[in-house]
């Protein structure tokens, strides 16, 4: 009796320290046998022919060369309530610990607990039959996903609502459109109410109203204080939508934190495009019959390319293009997108020098300075046209994502933050003036004569 | 921002501070999974070895009728002649095993007509034998399912078994037509017959397991597995008597549970007496290959997702 009463406590205890942890992977690997002797499945034939095989197997894959390791050593806390985003390339093992935390496969090494009904999202539709009607399907797929008869019959006029798909829901889910389909899937899937819901990419299909209304229903839940795993690549929704992110890179965690900053640091090191670009080849540079870029770099006033540009100093972006057909008044443009993908200006080349001025054939050389102290921290990348204006407008060349660099803020205090060491938000960071004035002592006077109720008390 | 990137790159989690309580009491999960079942869960690895789990299996039953109407409703969509094919495959079947064995070759199959003999045996081996076919092939057709989602995989093909089933009950109708067409007057035995029903149910469901999970990493048995049927088949009393099996051969009877349970079913339907030692062994041997399939399949059951 006194050991059921200790059993008591403890679990008192243990429930206490993990009150509120949804998830906890502890350790957590999972090892995957590739090509070579393990296939995916092997034939009984090949299977005997291991018997004799079998005592040189283990020297062979001693080397590692038939295994991959997905997932090594993952150890992550997720409290209740959060919403965790998770983000890496494809084979990064986003998916693997997507399919270990919902049961669907096991970590070869390491433990998982997890503390609530667990939801699953991996694909769309999960369980869905297309020879089934919708309202077959609604109970099928939600008892795959977990759900009570019970439960469907309860909330099955809302899932039908949700999907919008009241006229087609005796109709065989094989005459759905591929919309359709998915509208359905999501709203057996909304209504799932898990406590822990986990979600894989599900949101990059459907039309933009119903992401929109996907998106809300993930507002809802996690209103509700149930926490959400979320794998994606659209970086803009990460960003938007979770408090935390936590970035996989070959089986491992390599960042882990506010998700501005990990996405930064994952876009940064997977960019593509540097700070410099040449076309040796006039051929294949973008351009026309009239004008092609030839190169474009970032560069300081040096003179020096830079990837990494100080956000106190200015920066130079330098184009050089080849007329090759003279007679047009050529104007340079240039747009900057920061990583959520928005547009922070673009700015047309409008010196008197060559405006409006025919040009003749040469190789030219144009600088656009943006000052310091304008832009704010992060990657952009710069998206390079070339047009003209007369008689009509016309793009000559025009080559998306150009040029890329980072903007890095300075801990110095000199800088917009001044201080501050925390993010700061907004697409550009001005160093504004400020002022401040010690009002006038006359105007404070008369009213420190009249005596505040505090100051009395205090004499 | 170089601070800011090095600050993200190392794990921001809050440690728990109590950690060494946390894993004083972690080992009593064990007992909280009891506890609550719904609401805590423990992955293990997959060192950790089989755990049959059957109170899982319980909270998931809604989901084996779902799986077993999903098979049901699928199986007879966009064919011209629908259910009607459940009637029509043992029908055709008893023709031509009566043309062979009640017309070229005179069979003695004692007091039962012989279209009467071989539909009670082929009703019952038919399902056996469908329902084998179709779960050793279930995991493998339901891989979508089974790599995207966790339930019980052992319902995929128990629900082959379970669809077969309500195939039997309406093929059982021609059976009671062919029964009053020969005057065959049922007895009281017939309350009976469920009981065997059931028993080449379980049996089904034993093979059926076992052969799924094998079928998941060598698809070899899938090609084999035709041969299989047909030669249990013809190692069963389906569609001849026992009485001309030859002495030495009567122990192959014996240890084959499909005879057992036919013979049994057979009985049951004539009201002739029941073979109950021979019943007995093979409700032993059905019982002691479900009880392994349950545990082989378990064990391979973590992998599926792997190499399915």
């Amino acid at each position: 009796m006194f050991s059921g009463a200790l059993k008591t406590l403890s679990l008192t205890l243990f429930e206490l320290a993990h009150m509120n942890t949804a998830i906890k992977i502890n350790q957590v690997s999972k090892r995957y046998r590739i090509g070579g002797l393990h296939p995916g499945y092997m034939t009984f034939r090949e299977m005997l022919g291991g018997v004799v095989t079998a005592p040189f197997r283990k020297l062979k894959s001693g080397n590692g060369a038939q295994t991959l390791w997905a997932l090594s050593d993952i150890n992550l806390e997720i409290g209740q309530g959060e919403l965790l985003g998770i983000i890496g390339h494809n084979g990064a093992g986003k998916s693997t610990l997507l399919k270990i935390l919902s049961r669907v496969t096991k970590p070869t090494t390491g433990e998982v607990k997890l503390f609530g009904r667990v939801g699953s999202l991996l694909e769309v539709g999960t369980g869905f039959h297309p020879d089934l009607t919708g309202r077959e399907n609604i109970f099928l797929s939600g008892a795959i996903l977990g759900m009570r008869r019970a439960e469907i019959e309860r909330k099955f006029d809302e899932i039908v609502a949700f999907s919008e798909l009241e006229k087609f829901i005796e109709t065989s889910v094989k005459w759905y459109s591929s919309g359709m389909y998915v509208r359905l899937a999501f709203s057996v899937a909304a209504h799932l109410e898990p406590e822990i819901l986990m979600m894989d990419e599900v949101l990059a299909v459907g039309d933009a109203a119903f992401q929109q209304k996907c998106l809300n229903k993930m507002h809802e839940i996690r209103q509700q204080g149930r926490t959400i795993l979320f794998v994606s690549h659209d970086m803009a929704a990460i960003t938007r939508l979770c408090k935390r992110v936590v970035l996989l890179e070959k089986g491992r965690v390599t960042s882990d934190g506010e998700p501005r900053n990990v996405v930064k640091y994952y876009l940064s090191s997977s960019l593509k495009t540097g700070a410099s670009r040449e076309w040796s080849n006039p051929l294949d540079a973008p351009g026309d019959e009239v004008v092609r870029l030839r190169s474009v770099r970032v560069r300081d006033e040096a003179g020096q390319t830079i990837p990494v540009v100080d956000i106190r100093k200015p920066l130079g972006i330098e184009l050089t293009y080849e007329v090759l057909d003279e007679g047009h008044a050529l104007v340079p443009v240039i747009e900057f997108f920061n990583e959520d993908g928005t547009e922070i200006f673009s700015t047309h080349d409008t010196s008197a020098e060559w405006r409006r001025q025919a040009r003749p054939c040469a190789t030219y050389t144009s600088t656009v300075w943006i000052p310091g102290n304008l832009l704010a921290e992060g990657s952009l990348v710069g998206h390079v046209s070339i047009m003209s204006h007369f008689p009509a407008t016309v793009l000559h060349a025009h080559e998306r994502n150009a040029v890329a660099f980072q903007v890095v803020d300075s801990p110095a205090g000199d800088s917009a933050r001044g201080d501050y060491i925390g993010p700061m938000p907004g697409v550009i960071r001005p160093l504004l003036q400020w002022s401040t004035e010690i009002n006038e002592p006359e105007e404070l006077r008369p009213k420190s004569n009249v005596q505040s109720p505090t100051s009395a008390s205090d004499s | 921002m170089d601070s800011e990137t090095s600050k993200a790159a190392t794990p921001g989690l809050p440690q728990t501070t109590r950690a060494g309580a946390v894993t004083r009491v972690a080992s009593d999960l064990k007992e909280s999974t009891e506890h609550r079942p719904e609401r805590h869960a423990l992955i293990k690895s997959e060192a950790a070895g089989v755990q049959l789990n059957l109170g899982e299996l319980w909270r998931y039953r809604e989901l084996l009728y779902f799986l077993t109407l999903r098979d049901i409703k699928v199986r007879y969509k966009q064919t011209l002649m629908g259910v009607a094919w459940v009637i029509i495959q043992p029908l055709t079947t008893v023709l031509i095993f009566t043309l062979v064995f009640n017309r070229f070759v005179r069979l003695d199959t004692g007091l039962l007509p012989y279209p009467l003999f071989a539909l009670s045996g082929l009703l019952l081996w038919l399902f056996f034998a469908n329902a084998v076919t179709n779960s050793t092939h279930s995991l493998v057709s339901n891989a979508n399912l089974i790599t995207k989602v966790y339930f019980p995989r052992m319902f995929i093909p128990a629900a082959s078994v379970g669809a077969g089933l309500v195939d039997l009950s309406v093929a059982f109708l021609l059976l009671i037509a062919l029964c009053f067409y020969y005057g065959v007057a049922l007895t009281l035995q017939i309350l009976l017959l469920p009981v065997f029903v059931l028993m080449m149910a379980l049996l089904a469901l034993g093979v059926g397991l076992l052969a799924a999970a094998v079928t998941v990493k060598y698809r070899d048995l899938r090609h084999a597995l035709p041969f299989i049927i047909q030669l249990w088949m013809f190692a069963s009393p389906v569609i001849y008597p026992t009485s001309i099996v030859p002495p030495r051969w009567k122990w192959l009877v014996i240890i084959n549970p499909v005879a057992g349970i036919i013979e049994g079913f057979r009985a049951a339907i004539t009201g002739r007496p029941f073979a109950w030692v021979h019943i007995s062994v093979s409700l032993v041997i059905t019982l002691v290959v479900l009880a392994a399939a349950v545990y082989v399949f378990r064990r391979f059951e973590d992998t599926f997702a792997d190499v399915v």
